[in-house]
């Protein structure tokens, strides 16, 4: 686009706010409109031309301010499809390298500060962050559509309950053993899925999140069934958190010789989940540069071609699957921790939804994107308190408008491009060592 | 010399359909062989037979020798058996570098430098897009990369499956153009191909494949020559 139209053109505006009411009429007219009392109901048109006011003025505002140049910039940077992976040349040094020192230090500080609701809330968002990335891995990087991840989350969860109820397990060797056993479970899922894609794949998987609530919901001599379990408490060196010590074991404030907080369970779940967090983001980091990471990628972006390069797309697959759900296993057992008490409603579908919509919200396969998001779609419904009943409502809108105007995602995937490194002489020693495709004939014995 | 590749009385079977009929051929090291026929003629489930999909129900496909007729696909790709797909297949979202680091996979990066700047002397226009996503570029260059990508793993044997599948004339004249070149460095090249004139000036030896079946095998030259084979493939003239 060469020149920017300057002009403003009213007739536009106008057209395009009397839309936007009556859009807005036909949304908001039964929701607000009519207030249900008893069995009668009761028109409320003053509300309803309120905010339907508001509608117009925001459309007639927008529409001005889209038709400035600034605005057409904008509006322009938005339709621009910008689809596919942005490929960053090879050198390139990331912004990241100075936030996520700000973020730690962030992080360190934010116990002194926070308190018991603050912690919570992020707490849960950050449990959020580690159920994100592991699916990320497998939708983001993967390409196969997971939706009932919830189940590798109830298998870390319940495994921490059943696990202390029945072989004495604590918190610190469940976080492992969640991760294993959640990965197993990925493998047990990966196999009879191999050879499915798409939707196939998503109803398959949406069948085993289901099978593991179900199974949680009604072996009620073993799990409980829907009354739950509890969950015990964290411990650190065998030092506990409470006021008063359970079974003669030394409270920590007793041992170190500081006041009592109440805060200190929450905030050492709060720091061992950073640095799991921080972990998973380096490991994960690390993967997508290491050729398994990139075979997940190009398992998504093309799978026939795939095995025509030999890639064993079995091993690919399933390492996804289990790599994936041992992240969410880990998540299960802080969620449990967290809640001290556990049952099978924590795990519905919806749950598998919220991760999923975290994922395509940050962007497939993008960290930075789904750490985002998975702090919004949290931390979010918490600040909406007040608007609660339209939570899901504005879940909704939003990923509409995601749809519509970031199909990619918040964050675009980028990479760093293949860096091809320097010092190696181009038709240096190793062609006797192999035969090359230009000399193989000759040089060959 | 034994063949580098060769399949004896081979069946294929869809389901209750029969794709391949007893089919026999042979490639010897640094030949380029050509397999023509018309759509349908199961020139493209011969190719894939070598990697068992489908697999053959009935005879055998050596390699070096070696019977990989029950092999699983990756471990006939990673054992010198490289591939350009039908209709390319490049992956997408990545760039050309990156795409032909893929085709590393089965023998590691420790070429991979070397290698790389050999393809780029090989495609220069690879050279210029280097860095751009492979979606991006043209049906030609895609084609292009997508042999690049297959010759990274410094297969013994090349198969190529219709490499001019969707391209304009002057672009398949290029592409065969470096085919002869890489067929004179010492190749050895499978190519599955419609374009008889353009895969039959470029093969050592070819087999010509109806419903299943091969009919006809000669030299490029004899069945350029033939008359039948100008009837069916050549256009008449």
């Amino acid at each position: 686009m060469s020149g920017y139209q300057t002009s403003f053109d009213l007739k536009r505006c106008l057209i395009d706010t009397v839309m936007a009411g009556l859009i807005s009429l036909v949304v908001f007219g039964p929701i607000v409109g009519i207030v249900l009392q008893g069995y009668s109901f009761q028109t409320e048109p003053k509300r309803l031309a309120v905010l339907i006011g508001i509608v117009m003025l925001g459309r007639f505002c927008l529409s001005l301010f889209l038709q400035t140049v600034r605005g057409q910039k904008i509006a322009e940077s938005f339709s621009k499809p910008g689809g596919g992976v942005h490929v960053l040349p090879p050198h390139h040094k990331s912004n990241l390298r100075f936030i996520i020192p700000i973020l730690i230090l962030l992080a360190i500080a934010f116990p002194f500060f926070a308190n018991k609701y603050l912690l919570s809330v992020v707490i849960l968002g950050l449990i959020y962050v580690l159920l994100g990335l592991g699916l990320n891995i497998v939708v983001g990087l993967a390409g196969l559509l997971d939706l009932g991840f919830v189940g590798f989350y109830a298998i870390g969860a319940y495994g921490l309950a059943l696990g202390y109820e029945y072989l004495g397990l604590g918190f610190w060797s469940m976080i492992p053993l969640a991760a294993v056993m959640a990965a197993l479970a990925g493998a047990l899922l990966g196999f009879p899925v191999l050879r499915m894609h798409g939707d196939y794949l998503a109803i398959v998987t949406l069948g085993f999140g289901e099978i593991i609530r179900l199974v949680l919901n009604n072996w009620v001599g073993f799990t409980g069934g829907p009354n739950g379990r509890p969950v015990p408490n964290p411990t650190f060196f065998g030092l506990e958190f409470g006021r008063r010590a359970k079974e003669g074991g030394t409270p920590i404030h007793e041992f170190f010789g500081f006041k009592y907080n109440p805060n200190a369970e929450l905030i050492f779940t709060f720091v061992v989940l950073v640095i799991v967090v921080l972990a998973v983001l380096y490991i994960k980091h690390r993967l997508t540069r290491m050729p398994v990471g990139r075979a997940w990628e190009a398992l998504r972006e093309d799978e026939i071609a795939c095995r025509a390069m030999g890639l064993n797309h079995v091993l690919v697959k399933l390492s996804a699957f289990m790599i994936g759900a041992s992240t969410a296993g880990i998540a299960g057992v802080f969620f449990a921790t967290k809640q001290g008490f556990i049952d099978p409603s924590s795990f519905t579908f919806f749950e598998s939804a919220l991760i999923l919509a975290i994922v395509v919200l940050g962007g497939m396969g993008s960290t930075v994107g789904v750490v985002i998001a998975a702090f919004v779609l949290t931390i979010l419904p918490e600040l909406l308190r007040s608007f609660a009943d339209y939570r899901i409502l504005m879940f909704g809108i939003l990923m509409v408008l995601m749809m519509i105007w970031r199909p990619r995602g918040l964050i675009r995937i980028s990479r760093r491009g293949y860096e091809v490194r320097k010092g190696v002489p181009p038709s240096a020693a190793h062609t006797r060592v192999m035969p090359t495709p230009v000399t193989g004939k000759e040089v060959t014995p | 010399m034994t063949a580098l590749l060769e399949f004896q009385n081979v069946d294929v079977f869809y389901g209750p359909i029969q794709a391949l009929r007893n089919v026999s051929l042979s490639i010897n090291e640094g030949e380029t062989v050509s397999l023509i026929g018309a759509n349908g003629a199961g020139k493209s489930t011969l190719l894939m037979s070598i990697f068992g999909q489908p697999r053959a129900a009935q005879g055998n496909i050596l390699y070096q020798g070696q019977d990989i007729t029950r092999k699983t696909a990756h471990f006939v790709a990673s054992n010198g058996i490289a591939q350009a797909p039908e209709g390319r297949h490049v992956f997408p979202d990545m760039s050309v570098e990156e795409n032909l680091l893929m085709g590393t996979i089965p023998i590691g990066t420790k070429w991979v430098d070397e290698d790389m700047q050999r393809m780029f002397d090989l495609f220069p226009r690879l050279k210029e897009r280097r860095n751009q996503r492979a979606m991006t570029m043209s049906g030609g260059e895609q084609q292009m990369l997508a042999i690049a990508r297959a010759l990274m793993s410094r297969p013994k044997l090349l198969l190529l499956d219709e490499p001019s599948l969707g391209l304009a004339p002057i672009v398949v004249k290029h592409i065969f153009q470096i085919l002869r070149e890489l067929a004179q460095s010492g190749m050895t090249i499978f190519l599955v191909e419609q374009n008889a004139n353009h895969a039959l000036k470029l093969s050592d030896r070819a087999y010509v494949m109806v419903t299943g079946e091969i009919r006809m095998t000669g030299t490029g030259q004899e069945l350029l020559a033939d008359p039948q084979v100008q009837e069916a493939y050549l256009g008449g003239h």
